[in-house]
């Protein structure tokens, strides 16, 4: 239930019950060979898994250091990671006989790919996302629309990430019994982490046996970006126990001494919010305070219980990019490899060419590419960095 | 210091209660204190809420509340100001109402003391369950606090058992839902208060949508020992801002009207 003293259940009263009930359906599916199967067949027919393994030679070659593995989680339908968890969450959802589907989403990524779940397996689907995102990301709120989902813009605090979050819990507090409340990171209170992990650990266990069978060997570094964390745990979980360095990639914005930014384990304080013990960003009263990162995906002012945890046993270690570093790494991946990242996983390419640089020909570095780039398009052609049109 | 039993054993003993709910620092501090007083003579325990950035359990009228104290700049330090105040008018208990972060941010045990030290007779947090509760009752043991755990219509009789053991009194929450003014208190909420009643030994008071007369008078009638009124009166704040006290003695006034000694 806890990752060393992260984690737990810090919620009313009333969630307790609907937690519990969670909890042991997900215990049940777990060990389900049925659901288990289905949920591959969905993962493979629709969403698109495996995902490649793909050596970026040109990459390498410009770097002239470590060997760079690409995991494309960014050609999955939807364009990103997301949809591991939303098809998993929506098929245990429609077990436990729930009919409605409600989440969170930041920069839309999350609520699209819940959107495409809820439509798959006709169930009403209900996105909060904040006004201020809803303004800022227009079309992906038009693609949840057109795929039969209901968009909730949201007024209270900060009208962003974090208070999407708490609408959907309000919402679910009074909604449990019909509806499941499908979160969309790493993060919440217990099952909701290690359900979340589990699901997108199908990231590692691919990359971890197509590392095996390209280079008969283990990687000697995993590089992934984390704002909640799911990609990252998902990609790391598999190699924990290997001798495989696991390098979580936060963003630091304009810098973190400028105090705009999304580090919460570089830079925040241990607190509890959204039912969880865990790193935020937060103020001397433990008022939790505005995040930014270009990258709408990474800009949530806390983090993944398991991540404080990997962090505290030193068996991770959590590094920071900055806005400018994140566009330099989308540009550089594009012109070298003809791939767009999204601008959440430029921060794990930038980190990985940065570390690939001092490290030997012979050995190798794993990038989990958590997304693709043309949702960013917009945001590298107003930053200037690559011309305008 | 306080003696907090002394307080909470007006709950359910010597009649039925009323305990009312507002944000501390909403609009202002002196206003706050003004509020607490204006409330003082009809109310039996005054619930004093600490301002949060992210209120999750809250519905809209307490939410614009906690941004509108925020923003005013209300401190800790001014929550615990106010307490002091309103002791040097009043013995009737004060009870915080919080979410977790503000108590785990400056440390639990300096928390607590510094509201013990401050008057304050028992503490309500609202997103702390039992299970992760275990540092914070034995501060509050050690500082005389006294401690007030919410239960809901679908807690179970074993988890009813334990909130007994450990709250000064039950706060019941009325439905599915957040904080927030409704029309009706929903049938769920009698049969709740009915289990409740049964399994606990501690008085029980019932919150969340109670803000009328009628209300008010159903639960005493259904056996309620006390009843929790906070949207209906942060809404006259909302409305009339600094001005609001005697609209809120009104209030409290009218909804005394239902509760026989």
């Amino acid at each position: 239930m806890k990752f060393g003293e992260f984690g737990g259940r810090f919620v009313p009263e009333v969630l307790i019950p609907p937690l519990e009930e969670l909890k042991k359906a997900y215990m049940e599916i777990r060990e389900d060979d049925e659901f288990q199967r289905e949920l591959e067949h969905y993962l493979k027919n629709y969403a698109g898994r495996p995902t490649p393994l793909y050596f970026a030679k040109n990459l390498t070659e410009r770097v002239g250091g470590a060997k760079i593995y690409l995991k494309r989680e960014d050609l999955l339908h939807g364009g990103a990671h997301k949809i591991n968890n939303t098809i998993g969450q929506a098929l245990l959802a429609r077990k436990m006989g729930k009919k409605r589907l409600i989440a969170e989403t930041g920069a839309g990524q999350h609520g699209v790919a819940t959107a495409m779940a809820g439509a798959l397996f006709g169930m009403e689907t209900e996105i909060y996302m904040g006004s201020e995102d809803v303004e800022r990301q227009r079309m992906n709120v038009f693609r949840m629309r057109l795929l039969g989902a209901k968009v909730i813009p949201v007024e209270g605090g900060t009208k962003t990430l974090k208070d999407a979050i708490n609408e959907a819990l309000r919402d679910w507090v009074a909604s449990f019994e019909t509806t499941h409340y499908l979160i969309g990171s790493c993060v919440g209170p217990y099952p909701y982490p290690e359900m979340v992990r589990d699901f997108q650990s199908v990231i590692g266990r691919e990359a971890r046996q197509q590392i095996l069978q390209i280079e008969g060997r283990l990687p000697d570094a995993v590089v992934a970006c984390v704002g909640g964390g799911s990609n990252a745990i998902g990609i790391f979980h598999p190699f924990v126990d290997d001798d495989v360095r696991l390098i979580g990639v936060e963003a630091a914005g304009k810098g973190i001494d400028t105090g705009e930014h999304s580090a919460s384990l570089n830079a925040g304080r241990k607190g509890v919010l959204h039912g969880m013990l865990s790193y935020f960003l937060q103020d001397d009263e433990g008022q939790i305070v505005d995040a930014h990162s270009i990258a709408a995906g990474l800009d949530y002012p806390g983090v993944g219980p398991e991540h404080a945890y990997l962090m505290e046993e030193g068996r991770a270690e959590y590094v920071a990019v900055t806005d400018d570093e994140a566009l330099k790494a989308f540009v550089e991946l594009s012109r070298a490899e003809g791939i767009l990242p999204a601008l959440e996983s430029a921060h794990a390419i930038a980190y990985a060419m940065k570390i690939a640089a001092e490290m030997s020909r012979d050995e190798i570095v794993v990038v989990n590419l958590s997304g693709r780039g043309d949702k960013d398009l917009g945001v590298v052609m107003d930053a200037g960095l690559a011309g305008g049109l | 210091m306080p003696d907090s039993l002394e307080g909470f054993e007006m709950i359910g003993k010597s009649g039925k209660s009323l305990i009312t709910f507002i944000t501390a620092g909403d609009p202002s501090k002196n206003a706050t204190l003004n509020f607490m007083l204006a409330m003082e003579e009809y109310a039996d325990v005054i619930e004093l809420g600490i301002p949060f950035s992210d209120p999750m359990a809250d519905g809209k009228a307490i939410q614009k509340a906690n941004y509108r104290a925020l923003k005013a700049g209300i401190k800790l330090s001014d929550v615990f100001d106010i307490v002091r105040s309103f002791r040097k008018h009043s013995e009737k208990p004060v009870v915080l109402m919080t979410y977790f972060n503000p108590i785990y941010a400056v440390g639990i045990e300096r928390f607590v003391r510094d509201a013990s030290e401050a008057g304050v007779s028992g503490m309500i947090v609202v997103d702390l369950p039992l299970e992760e509760a275990g540092g914070y009752l034995e501060m509050c043991e050690k500082y005389g606090i006294g401690t007030i755990f919410l239960a809901a219509p679908n807690t179970s009789d074993e988890r009813l058992m334990a909130i007994d053991e450990v709250s000064e009194f039950i706060y019941l929450v009325s439905t599915y839902g957040v904080t927030g003014v409704r029309d009706e208190v929903p049938p769920i909420a009698f049969e709740a208060l009915k289990r409740v009643k049964k399994v606990c030994r501690k008085p029980v008071a019932v919150g969340f949508g109670v803000s009328k007369l009628e209300h008010v008078r159903k639960l005493m009638d259904a056996g309620a020992d006390g009843v929790v009124v906070g949207s209906a009166i942060v809404e006259i704040i909302e409305r009339l801002g600094e001005d609001a006290a005697e609209e809120i003695q009104r209030k409290v006034r009218e909804l005394r009207g239902a509760i026989k000694r």
